[in-house]
């Protein structure tokens, strides 16, 4: 069977969101293997989101926010920024590829931008394969 | 005084260690003089650092007989599984008491690796090793006598709750003494006692709440220390200094005592009240500190921090949201 990555999505609702809904009222095709949840920031991104989202079966996690200096919240994009770098470092010792976690600056005007990333994430994450945290977590005492 | 032990009957108290240091039995004796206080209220029937009692009387005991047993330790093996399994049987009140306990505690540490890599670095490679059969432990061995036993070495390390379900958690590493006394007294006086799994003799804040370190609002740091890379001037906040304190992520209730004698926050405590993953919010919380909005210095930033899982998980790993490494 063909493997179909789920990847969940945190989207900020200034930009990145308004970039998504652009990409679906332009009706331009994407695959349709991303879950997108709206957020407020990219800066409200708690990294507690990202480790549920893989703890609960995610292969990739994607993180898009406005781009820098557009913030509506003047840093929030920033401190996003900063966090993701070090969450990368963790997932890694943690034995997670650190390509399953990605991050983007998407604007309210980039609806093509937003389909490319999505296809070209999608097949990013299909090349690695599911994850193993879920299964890992799960079976405990071994 | 007379009259009044023979109406009450005494309380009957357990303590246990699972994968555990002693750290945590000895800070049951930490109580001093107070432990004639505790054996005035209580009969300790179940004690294995201090007291001869085997497995085969805890298992005559009737279900529900032990008043409240303090279980220290994570689950690393079997027997620590078997006597956890047994203990909430026999107790009416089982605490997870210290660190490990609690959350994984440092043997927890084990989840970044396997029992097969393990054994291999114990039994093989170590310096002082000279095993050129690579014998390893067995669970069961025939010699002339009969079988001999040793209890199974799990791959993964877990906290008390991921095993049985527990009633109380007890946190630090150790549990500080004089919030264990507390915590005996109100049971002994028959006090109204929290909710069922209720993080007991310790604070609803935070470790920052309570540090008279020297803080300001604003948090920027360019790079991050080890706390032997620099001289700490003994007033500012560690994180303002650049070295990695767990505080902001970390309950409190023991003092600040390791802040107090200048050392950062190790995090023993455990999460705030309501926090699930104390290593996400830690990470949250420093990584938005690193003074840059340039992506290459940021990255720099973030290469001073050595070894984020181990510093901010250090004693919940198997607690924690990924709870091992995929190895």
């Amino acid at each position: 069977m063909e493997f179909k990555p789920t990847i969940v999505a945190f989207l900020c609702n200034w930009c990145s969101y308004t970039g998504a809904d652009l990409a679906g009222t332009s009706r331009m095709k994407y695959k349709p293997n991303i879950r997108v949840i709206r957020v407020m920031c990219s800066g409200r991104v708690d990294p507690t989101f990202v480790y549920k989202s893989f703890r609960e079966g995610a292969d990739g996690v994607l993180i898009c926010g406005c781009h820098p200096g557009d913030c509506h919240y003047q840093e929030g994009n920033y401190k996003c920024l900063r966090r993701f770098k070090l969450m990368k470092k963790y997932i890694t010792q943690m034995g997670i590829e650190p390509e399953r976690l990605h991050l983007e600056w998407i604007s309210a005007s980039e609806g093509k931008q937003f389909a490319e990333l999505v296809d070209s994430m999608t097949e990013r994450i299909k090349e690695l394969g599911p994850s193993q945290v879920k299964q890992v977590a799960e079976t405990l005492a071994i | 005084m007379k009259e009044e032990t023979v109406q009450k009957p005494k309380l009957k108290l357990a303590v246990y260690w699972g994968a555990a240091c002693g750290g945590c039995c000895v800070s049951v004796l930490d109580v001093h003089e107070k432990l004639l206080d505790v054996i005035a209220a209580a009969d300790l029937v179940f004690w294995p650092i201090a007291l001869d009692t085997k497995y085969k009387d805890v298992e005559a005991m009737p279900d529900k007989y032990i008043d409240v047993t303090l279980y220290n330790g994570a689950v690393r093996n079997s027997e620590n599984e078997h006597i956890a399994k047994l203990l909430r049987k026999k107790s009416k009140v089982l605490v997870a008491y210290g660190s490990c306990a609690h959350l994984g505690g440092i043997p927890g540490l084990a989840n970044f690796t396997t029992k097969e890599a393990i054994f291999k670095r114990v039994y093989e490679t170590s310096e002082s090793t000279v095993n050129p059969d690579k014998i390893l432990p067995q669970t069961h061995f025939e010699v002339d006598e009969g079988i001999l036993e040793l209890p199974e070495f799990y791959n993964d390390v877990r906290s008390l709750n991921q095993v049985v379900d527990v009633d109380y958690y007890l946190p630090g590493c150790p549990p500080q003494s004089e919030r264990l006394l507390e915590v005996f007294m109100l049971i002994a006086t028959g006090a109204t006692l929290p909710p069922p799994g209720s993080v007991v003799g310790a604070s609803e804040k935070t470790q920052c709440d309570e540090c008279k370190r020297v803080k300001t609002e604003n948090k920027k740091v360019k790079r991050f220390y080890r706390p032997i890379d620099i001289k700490d001037d003994g007033v500012t906040c560690f994180l303002e200094q650049g070295v990695i304190c767990m505080g902001p992520a970390t309950r409190a209730g023991c003092g600040v005592r390791c802040i107090e004698g200048n050392a950062p926050c190790r995090g023993c405590y455990g999460p705030a009240e309501a926090v699930i993953d104390p290593g996400a919010k830690m990470l949250s919380a420093i990584a938005t500190m690193i003074d840059s909005n340039d992506e290459k210095e940021i990255e720099k930033a973030v290469e001073t921090i050595d070894d984020p899982a181990g510093t901010f998980y250090r004693f919940s790993l198997p607690a924690s949201i990924l709870r091992r490494a995929l190895v």
